[in-house]
């Protein structure tokens, strides 16, 4: 389910600038991937699909998709619970997640 | 709930934090205790508060049954303070200008004589334990025994634990009073020796000559940022607005959760009974904390909802036998201060029902000063 998740995300970037990549980091490990991306999807493949912890500890993943269910909620550049669903990766991004948190 | 009202020697009206702390400390002493509740126990004004546990000094008997409260949260909370999510994270008395730093002074006097600790921060102590107040600030003052809790979490404790010791609950709404007894909506009769009114805002609905009237709360709670602040932080201008006697006021009142939330207070209105979210109190509300800590502007707010405090004229709450009406205890009319002062409100209402001799002298909180 995840594994599709991820290809739904990737399939979702944007036609043309077709020959452009972008660099980010997620977690501080630089990630290419093509314009349109969306974080959510970069932090996919990138190869862990955790954006935050419940209160508890637990880990999240991106649910929805579509900016409704605040799972996907990454830092970015600073800004703490960004939708990562619904931000699109830009040149340079620096996106932390909580998959290196421990589980409390 | 659900169980049947006899036999008891205590039926206490409310299950709020006033009214479960009775329960608790009524059963502690050996009394047979029911509880009638007409909805969630600590889902009335219990569930609205912050849940800050403050010891406050308008005047002597405020401070003394709030300090004395104070302490026996210490007590209760005491190993396990996860179970109420306590945090023990003192309060910040901001002062903006030199004339509240003034006010201050004569807090930290005040508190200081009483035997609670505090300590004047000058504007450099107050940025290095709160980074995100504005600059320009004149200083603060930090009470470091004050904490909080999540209060219908400890309220359900506290009737967890007088049920343990036998006390019963029964759902359901009280719609009349009379001489050692209650009438229920379905029209029963249930008798005890003594009846405690702890219904909130909602006592006088039942006891039309008591002097409590509703005031209403507004509270924002924002997404988790940790660290954002450390302390609850209160303006000194506070003291000024919040004991108007009427009109509108909002104050500037942040406290960090324990889950890394920020609560946002609070708001003050008189006249309503509406608990609809107000948007323009509310924007006044969030305007004014980001005139003391601009950053809170950027973060997201999840929830906001209402409360309705139950006030009394002189701010301090009935505590005591009614005057006029036989089997009859007060156990009401806390305002902003319910959640600290409850414990204490026990003590001395079971105390007294008792002919215990009390802690601290009970006279100020006596209802018959209204000559109800
Ligand atoms: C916005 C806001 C912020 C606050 N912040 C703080 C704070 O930080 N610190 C603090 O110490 N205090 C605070 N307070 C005050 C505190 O919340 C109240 O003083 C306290 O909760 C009062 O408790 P209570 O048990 O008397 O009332 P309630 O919690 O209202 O309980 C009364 C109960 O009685 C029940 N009831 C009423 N009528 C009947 C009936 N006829 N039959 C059966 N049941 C009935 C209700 O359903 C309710 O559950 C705040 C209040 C508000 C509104
Ligand atoms: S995945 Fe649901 S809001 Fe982003």
């Amino acid at each position: 389910m995840f594994e599709f998740a991820a290809h739904t995300f990737a399939n979702n970037r944007a036609n043309g600038d077709k020959g452009d990549s972008l660099t980010l980091s997620i977690n501080a490990r630089a990630i290419t991937v093509a314009p349109g991306v969306s974080v959510a999807a970069a932090i996919a493949m990138a190869g862990s699909i955790v954006t935050r912890r419940s209160v508890g500890g637990a880990a999240r993943a991106p649910l929805c998709g579509m900016g409704v269910c605040q799972e996907c909620r990454v830092t970015i550049d600073g800004r703490p619970h960004q939708l990562s669903c619904q931000t699109l990766c830009a040149d340079g991004m620096h996106v932390q997640t909580g998959a290196l948190e421990r589980a409390a | 709930m659900g169980h049947q009202v006899n036999n008891t020697d205590v039926i206490v009206v409310g299950a709020g934090i006033v009214g479960a702390a009775c329960a608790d400390a009524l059963s502690e002493r050996g009394l047979r205790v029911a509880v009638i509740e007409q909805d969630i126990a600590g889902g009335g004004a219990t569930a609205a508060g912050m849940g800050h546990l403050v010891v406050m000094d308008d005047n002597a008997a405020e401070l003394a049954l709030s300090a004395y409260s104070v302490a026996l949260w210490n007590d209760l909370v005491g190993e396990r303070p996860q179970r109420h999510e306590y945090s023990g994270c003192g309060t910040i008395w901001v002062a903006a200008d030199e004339e509240e730093m003034d006010a201050a002074r004569v807090k930290a006097q005040t508190l200081s004589a009483y035997g609670v600790t505090c300590e004047l921060l000058s504007p450099a102590a107050l940025y290095a334990r709160e980074p995100q107040l504005r600059a320009g600030l004149a200083g603060g003052l930090l009470v470091k025994g004050d904490g909080l809790v999540y209060p219908p979490k400890s309220a359900r404790i506290l009737l967890d634990r007088a049920m343990r010791r036998g006390a019963i609950t029964k759902r359901a709404a009280v719609t009349a009073i009379e001489d050692h007894g209650v009438v229920l909506a379905d029209g029963t009769r249930h008798q005890a020796q003594h009846i405690v009114l702890a219904a909130g805002s909602r006592s006088s609905a039942l006891l039309p000559e008591l002097p409590v009237q509703p005031k209403k709360g507004h509270i924002a709670i924002t997404d988790r940022y940790p660290g954002f602040v450390r302390h609850q932080l209160v303006e000194l201008g506070y003291i000024k607005s919040a004991h108007a006697a009427s009109g509108d006021s909002v104050a500037f009142n942040l406290q960090p959760r324990p889950t890394g939330q920020v609560l946002i207070g609070s708001s003050r209105q008189f006249d309503t009974i509406d608990t609809a979210v107000e948007p323009a109190m509310l924007q006044r509300m969030l305007r004014h904390a980001t005139t003391f800590t601009p950053a809170l502007a950027q973060l997201n707010v999840l929830r906001c909802w209402t409360g309705l405090r139950a006030a009394t004229p002189d701010g301090l709450p009935l505590i005591g036998p009614h005057p006029a009406r036989r089997g009859l205890w007060l156990a009401t009319g806390h305002e902003g201060l319910g959640i600290t002062t409850s414990l204490a409100t026990a003590q001395l209402l079971a105390g007294q029902m008792q002919g215990e001799s009390t802690r601290i002298s009970i006279n100020p909180y006596l209802p018959r000063r209204f000559h109800v």
